[in-house]
């Protein structure tokens, strides 16, 4: 297998997911399109049930196929892994694209040794035996920071720090070298010092194993620091998506400026900050035109009516879905720069 | 691990003690009559009574009787060790008598313990893999069922069906492995599968929602996320956190069958402890009841220990903690 940086590995079209639940449905995911190519960073920001989990469980095939509806595609490496039968996913599960979660103490099985569950995720895509599963486990263990690897890799989870359950949990994911590494929300449960070293490991990885990572959070402290390209979720919808860089020096969507301005950075002190008012909608039941309108301060006519599709607004922008003219856009985002830098 | 069994040991020794102690209470306070009467023939003078009752040891004060048969336990009677005494009645070792008769409670026990064990976790699996289907609600319907229907209802609807109409079963009664082997199976599966409904209507119901409840966790998720089959997922994974409760209340449950068992071993006429419990109770034959009792005790205690000593080897958490 070659491997060359930026080759596209990864294309999401229009995906949707639906649960079909006692009280209607829940549209979690609606019409979602990104791409990611080996070497790059994607970050996905957005407020609490926005979607992004639900999205990247779509991706990996971990959705429950008879209690979901899913639509969209997902092409990897030229197939699309949505009609995939489940068998051949489960292939690609683990071994091509892998996944880190949420928390680190309760992803890990309480009653295995860290090692004997590396090794079971090399030993499930190939016929290697116990001994060199075990050796490659403790291989990684080692290369993820954990130290005296041979010998912890005996300890049971619960003889672990939250630190190096995620750092097992990205051994856990590197076995088999894949092209994605899926990182959901992955310093969410960590102590503040662990996360900015979990963070390291991952652009670290990234490097060595050069592949593509989509890096799931709601800091975009996080985000500004380590992604390439930035895609910003509400109500299961993209709002927002484009170049990293672009996208903190202009951002065009006012979800995004809401975004940005309730997060803490070094310049502004915590009082400073704004948070977005009002909460997420129902995905029961989701506004009528942008999700985002009832919330959104410069609303105006057809934002309850219409729903904004996403598109480019005008030459040197980037993907955003907000109906205000792209002249209104640039000058609020100048006023909100400036505020920003007083 | 020493200490603690050791310490373990001792308070399986006082809990034990505390039991037969309530027994001697019990049997004193419980205005039931004088046994002495039972022995004395009609019409007894106070001096033949005083004689039985001397001849019985029930002159004496109830704990100089504990005492004494504490005593007795430990350096053995003239019948053998551990000295349990003589039953009332028959002035026969009630030792010999356990050592006749356990063997039929024990053999009921073990039979209906494995069919229970493996058609209640099967039946579970089953369940809850295939949950909210037809197979899910039948099996649950029958757990239903298995956990309300009387086991003296189920016992004799069997023999009807079974014994009477179909002629399957050897019927009531108790035939020894060592003299038949065709007729002991004969006359003990009925039994067991009885005296199994209930339990395995509780182990199915609790494998199923165990199991339910480990495959919604996060690490079942990283199991999949791994490209495990699903067989892997759910076998591997997913059992192996939900059964171990199971474990637990497998032990207890067979322990607390050896004096619990009564009502099958009466509706099948085995014969067995439970019968010597009753028979004991009514008859006011206190060294039998004691002999019955100390046994139960002793088996409960001591599957509790085992139970715990084995949960540490299934749970790494419990080991290190
Ligand atoms: N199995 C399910 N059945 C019904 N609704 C679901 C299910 N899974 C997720 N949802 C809903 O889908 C929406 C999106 O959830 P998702 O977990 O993707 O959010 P998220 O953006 O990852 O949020 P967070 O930042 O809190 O992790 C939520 O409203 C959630 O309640
Ligand atoms: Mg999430």
């Amino acid at each position: 297998m070659t491997s060359s940086s930026g080759e596209r590995m990864l294309d999401v079209r229009g995906l949707t997911v639906r649960f079909p639940t006692s009280d209607g449905i829940v549209q979690a995911v609606s019409d979602v399109s990104f791409a990611l190519s080996r070497g790059e960073t994607l970050g996905i920001v957005g407020e609490s049930g926005s979607g992004k989990s639900v999205s990247n469980l779509a991706i990996m095939g971990l959705l429950n196929r008879a209690r979901t509806v899913i639509s969209g595609e997902v092409e990897f490496k030229g197939r699309d892994l949505l009609t995939l039968p489940p068998d051949e996913l489960r292939k690609v599960r683990g071994k091509e694209i892998a996944m880190v979660f949420q928390d680190p103490f309760a992803c890990l099985h309480p009653m295995y040794r860290v090692g004997a569950q590396i090794a079971e995720a090399f030993t499930a895509h190939s016929d290697a035996g116990k001994h060199a599963a075990w050796s490659r486990a403790v291989e990684l263990l080692d290369h993820v920071g954990i130290p005296n690897a041979k010998s912890r890799a005996r300890d049971y989870p619960h003889q672990f720090s939250g630190g190096m359950r995620q750092r097992a949990m990205i051994a856990m994911a590197l076995v088999h070298n894949p092209d994605i590494l899926i990182c959901d929300e992955p310093t969410t449960a960590l102590d503040v010092t662990v996360q900015a070293q979990i963070l390291e490991l991952i652009e670290d990885v990234k490097r060595e194993f050069d592949i593509g990572v989509i890096l799931v959070t709601h800091d975009l402290g996080v985000v500004a620091e380590t992604a390439n390209s930035v895609m910003v979720m509400y109500a299961g919808r993209v709002m927002e998506y484009g170049p990293a860089a672009e996208i903190f020096r202009h951002p065009q969507h006012p979800y995004a400026w809401g975004l940005l301005d309730s997060m803490p950075t070094i310049e502004r002190r915590l009082d400073a900050l704004v948070p977005i008012e009002g909460s997420p909608p129902s995905l029961l039941a989701p506004p009528s035109g942008c999700p985002f309108h009832p919330r959104c301060p410069y609303r105006f006519e057809p934002c309850a009516t219409k729903l904004p599709p996403l598109k480019v607004p005008a030459d040197g922008a980037h993907l955003d879905a907000c109906h205000l003219p792209y002249d209104k856009k640039v000058e609020l985002g100048a006023q909100r720069a400036k505020k920003v830098a007083a | 691990m020493a200490f603690y069994i050791a310490r373990r040991l001792f308070w399986t020794a006082i809990v034990v003690a505390a039991v037969i102690a309530i027994t001697f209470v019990v049997f004193y306070l419980l205005p039931a009559g004088d046994p002495a009467l039972r022995f004395a023939g009609k019409n007894p003078n106070a001096q033949q009574l005083d004689l039985i009752r001397h001849r019985l040891g029930l002159d004496q004060p109830w704990y100089i009787q504990f005492f004494k048969f504490i005593k007795n336990f430990f350096t053995g009677d003239q019948y053998g060790w551990p000295g349990l005494g003589y039953t009332f009645a028959g002035q026969s070792s009630v030792l010999h008598l356990i050592l006749d008769r356990a063997p039929r409670t024990l053999l009921l026990i073990a039979g209906a313990a494995v069919i229970w064990l493996f058609s209640g976790v099967t039946i579970g699996i089953i369940s809850a893999v295939r949950r909210r289907t037809i197979i899910d609600r039948a099996a649950m319907g029958f757990a239903l069922f298995g956990i309300s229907a009387p086991v003296f209802w189920l016992g004799l609807m069997g023999l009807y069906i079974f014994w009477r109409q179909l002629g399957w079963s050897s019927g009531t009664g108790y035939v020894s492995p060592a003299d038949s082997i065709t007729g002991f199976i004969g006359h003990m599966w009925l039994p067991w599968v009885v005296l199994a409904m209930l339990y395995a209507a509780f182990y199915a119901r609790m494998t199923r929602n165990n199991l339910l409840e480990t495959l919604g966790e996060d690490y079942i998720r990283t199991a999949r996320a791994k490209g495990l089959t699903e067989r892997q997922v759910i076998f591997k994974h997913g059992l192996r956190a939900s059964l171990t409760p199971i474990v637990t209340m497998f032990g207890l449950d067979i322990a607390l069958l050896v004096g619990g068992a009564v009502i099958t071993e009466s509706v099948f006429n085995l014969q067995g402890l439970g019968y010597l419990a009753i028979n004991g109770a009514t008859t006011q034959d206190l060294p039998t009841v004691l002999g019955v009792v100390l046994l139960a005790a002793l088996a409960v205690a001591l599957m509790n220990l085992v139970v715990d000593i084995l949960y540490a080897f299934i749970d790494p958490r419990v080991r290190y903690a």
